[in-house]
């Protein structure tokens, strides 16, 4: 099989490259062994919430400057401010509705009920212009009966710390109470389903209308809008007082229909994703890569004259730590990270954790190396890349969307 | 020592991390609540059976084998085979008659093409479907596939078998039940393409059923059994005949290559990679610049493509479609991959119909709005379900293939 760009890697980074190259009217097949990380997105994507010394940021454009020269951001350089806006021009283009600026961050509703810095929202989810807004306010927190992965304990705490005034209701329908004959299926995706199906929403609707009166905010888990936005809009529509939707435990209903639909976008360009699929093997030579073989097409190669490696970090098996290493399983690309085991990790869980900056090394332009070479047609993007902790730093989306942008835009040339 | 890597069970189910995203992809949870659904059935569940096979839950059998947990799950485990070899493994329920007679695609074929005429028009009749809804519990909007009155087996050593050896290559036909006893035609399209490039089809020695129906039916020592005759035929045929394997069938194509060594303990590594799709075959040949296809000059056609389950966990959708999209005059839509909700047997059975056709429901809307003439897909149940279904009449990319190829112009680029 012959493409222009064979990318590896089919989450947020894989296809936002995807849609670009392909869009620019080039051959692109993705590789992707499972579906990705966006099932467990927050409905938002991070830019810079912190620095590396804990300093909180509030305008990502303007701290980007501090950072240092192995942060993916510092390689991107004066072309932040460019990326960051194609990035969110891409989303709203591809049918994914944000909202947000990368000039100054709002605040998103964490599913524990804190806010918590972010750059853009899925359209779903309503952001804070300060932590403080909730002072004062009279929430209704509303449930499904036996849903489990939505903690509203948690959240009603989380917003009587901030201020607020808080009673929880659960709602039970014919069509739940048929869905909690399997407890281990009363998960937020089969929710959405039954609440897009015939006139439940409709119903829901209703006993929300009725519950809420005398409140000054209605706050529900995001459990709408597997197929389409319009379900939550509609929800949005019809009550006369604000709609909060809290992101849930995983699997995430907004992160899985924005995967759906980028896959959708690249696959209506014409791009191949091939879903299920490893890549074990790949022909070297020249400080080049010349294919790529998989699990499922065996003897049949995946030529191409571009790879991104997009495969993740550890989560995804993207990076693979062993006692005394961490390596990259497609290529063997080098790796950046300390020998020592020792200095990996910190004994406080909610620390900065040094494993996490571990990545694939690369130069200016994002190419990888394979025992010091440059390979001059490999490129990393995303999560797999070395020199940010994501968690801390709260950067993973965007350092995702902005390498894919920078790389697919070098590629074309 | 890295002692984690000595601690990886056969159907690796401590890779599990629980993420759920299994049961956002399985076709069955969101139309049958009685089932558990995949996390829970297979690596949740596969916990407690390990210390207890009592924790079996007879409601795994609500699986529908389409593997698209395994597809979905980011950490390769193999879910689907983890509910299989449970049911394998735990299962007390014995398989009813009508399960028998499902799953004997082999035996039920053989008797019924011998009678063809008066087996197909006995089963069409409304009587005998209401008798076979109540009594064999198969349901009656179900259709049974029609017996052909001779088989592929027969019109191929009739009328093909002794022109193949003048060719000069060869490869084996594994034809499946569906083309031997219902379709012939599809059989006879695969040796003309096949000849057409300059490619002698044969039989394999021997060939049983795949075995697919009588795994899911809990015939597991009919299926070794039958397995093992397949294997060492394959085995003749690839190793002394340097004939490689071709099928027409995603499902039977995927059974030998994967449930074999996963599910039945047959090992198959020697061969493995010898058995294909004829269109990944033919794929790759032209790929390589070692064959060319001349086309007819044809009327322009849309055509849907439809992925079957187990194509999509072999990850060859991809060699069907570029095959069809070198069609001139052909339009291909790919349809979501879906679930068409058939699972083989399983959607026959009268307890399955309604999830069944719930499953299926999305995809058959899908096709209605595509304004296609036709569509194409690998797998015989989808067709049956789809043609069921639908309005349309489904095709296998292989017979579109033969239709539209100039068969003398094509054998004389082969030359």
């Amino acid at each position: 099989m012959k493409f222009d760009t064979v990318i590896i890697g089919g989450g947020l980074a894989g296809l936002t490259c995807g849609i670009r190259l392909q869009q620019a009217g080039t051959k692109c097949a993705i590789v992707s062994a499972g579906q990705s990380a966006l099932h467990f997105s927050s409905g938002s994507f991070d830019l810079l919430n912190e620095l590396p010394d804990g300093t909180p940021v509030s305008n990502p454009e303007e701290a980007v400057a501090q950072l240092d020269k192995s942060h993916p951001y510092a390689k991107i350089g004066d072309r932040f401010t460019h990326y960051a806006q194609e990035a969110k021009q891409l989303l709203i283009a591809s049918g994914v509705g944000v909202h947000g600026d990368s000039k100054h961050n709002t605040y998103r509703i964490s599913p524990m009920g804190t806010a918590l810095p972010t750059w853009l929202t899925l359209d779903d989810f309503t952001t804070l212009e300060s932590p403080d807004e909730l002072k004062g306010k009279k929430i209704l927190l509303v449930n499904i009966t036996g849903f489990l992965d939505f903690n509203t304990k948690f959240v009603a705490d989380a917003f009587e710390t901030a201020g607020a005034s808080c009673q929880i209701v659960a709602i039970s329908l014919p069509e739940f109470e048929r869905l909690r004959q399997s407890p281990t299926e009363m998960r937020s995706a089969n929710i959405a389903r039954v609440m897009e199906s015939g006139s439940v929403l409709e119903t829901f609707i209703a006993r929300l209308q009725e519950k809420s009166k005398g409140f000054d905010i209605v706050a529900v888990p995001a459990i709408f809008g597997l197929a389409s936005s319009q379900t939550v809009s509609t929800l949005k529509k019809q009550l006369d007082i604000p709609v909060y939707v809290i992101s849930t435990m995983p699997p995430s209903v907004p992160g899985i229909r924005t995967q759906q639909r980028l896959r959708h976008v690249f696959e209506q360009a014409g791009g191949y994703y091939m879903l299920g699929d490893t890549v074990v093997n790949a022909e070297t030579g020249d400080g080049r890569v010349y294919s790529v073989y998989t699990v499922n097409h065996g003897d049949i190669a995946l030529q191409a004259d571009h790879f991104v490696l997009a495969s993740g970090s550890f989560f995804s098996n993207g990076l693979y730590a062993l006692m005394d290493r961490v390596f990259d399983p497609v290529f063997d690309a080098d790796v950046e990270f300390d020998p020592n085991r020792n200095t990996w990790y910190n004994p406080s869980v909610f620390a900065s954790q040094r494993y996490r900056t571990f990545g694939v090394a690369t130069d200016e332009r994002f190419r990888i190396k394979i025992h010091g070479k440059i390979q001059e047609n490999v490129y990393a993007i995303g999560s797999v890349l070395s020199g940010f902790d994501a968690l801390q730093e709260g950067c993973g989306a965007g350092v995702s969307l902005l390498t894919a942008l920078y790389v697919a835009d070098n590629l074309k040339k | 020592m890295n002692t984690q890597q000595y601690n990886i069970s056969d159907n690796n189910f401590e890779q599990c991390l629980k993420c759920t995203v299994c049961t956002v992809y399985c076709p069955v949870v969101p139309v049958n609540p009685n089932y558990p659904g995949p996390k829970q059935a297979g690596p949740d569940g596969e916990r407690l059976r390990l210390k207890r096979g009592e924790f079996f839950d007879e409601a795994l059998k609500y699986c529908l084998n389409c593997k698209r947990c395994e597809v979905a799950c980011p950490s390769n485990v193999r879910i689907g085979d983890i509910i299989q070899l449970a049911r394998i493994k735990y299962s007390q329920k014995k398989p009813s008659l009508r399960d028998m007679i499902l799953a004997n695609t082999d035996i039920v074929g053989t008797l019924s093409s011998t009678f063809a005429p008066i087996v197909n028009t006995t089963v069409a009749l409304k009587p005998v479907k209401a008798v076979m809804d109540s009594v064999l519990k198969i349901d009656k909007h179900r259709t049974f596939p029609k017996y052909a009155g001779q088989t592929f087996v027969s019109w191929f050593k009739k009328n093909a078998a002794d022109k193949q050896e003048l060719y000069p290559n060869h490869v084996s036909f594994f034809h499946g039940c569906y083309i031997n006893y219902n379709y012939p035609q599809l059989g006879k399209d695969v040796v003309k393409v096949m000849n057409a490039i300059g490619y002698g089809v044969h039989l394999l020695e021997k060939e049983k059923c795949c075995g697919v129906a009588l795994i899911s039916n809990g015939l597991i020592n009919q299926a070794k059994k039958q397995a093992h005759i397949n294997i060492e035929s394959i085995r003749k045929s690839v190793n002394e005949e340097k004939r490689p394997v071709i099928a027409a069938s995603s499902t039977c194509t995927f059974t030998i290559r994967d449930e074999y060594p996963h599910l039945l303990q047959v090992e198959n590594d020697d061969v493995r990679d010898s058995v294909e799709l004829a269109t990944r075959f033919i794929y790759r040949l032209l790929e390589e610049g070692k064959v060319k296809l001349k086309f007819r000059d044809t009327q322009p056609v849309r055509v849907a493509y439809h992925t079957p389950c187990h194509m999509e966990k072999l990850g060859w959708g991809y060699y069907s479609i570029e095959l069809l999209r070198q069609i001139p005059h052909l339009d291909l839509v790919v349809l979501d991959s879906q679930c068409c909700g058939i699972g083989g047997t399983y959607g026959f059975k009268k307890e399955n119909y309604p999830t069944s056709q719930g499953i299926g429901e999305s995809l058959f809307n899908q096709i209605k709005a595509a304004g296609v003439q036709y569509v194409a897909t690998d797998c015989e149940t989808c067709k049956w379900q789809i043609e069921m279904s639908t309005p349309y009449e489904v095709k296998h990319p292989i017979s579109i293939l033969a239709e539209a190829i100039d068969v003398e112009g094509t054998m004389k680029l082969n030359k």
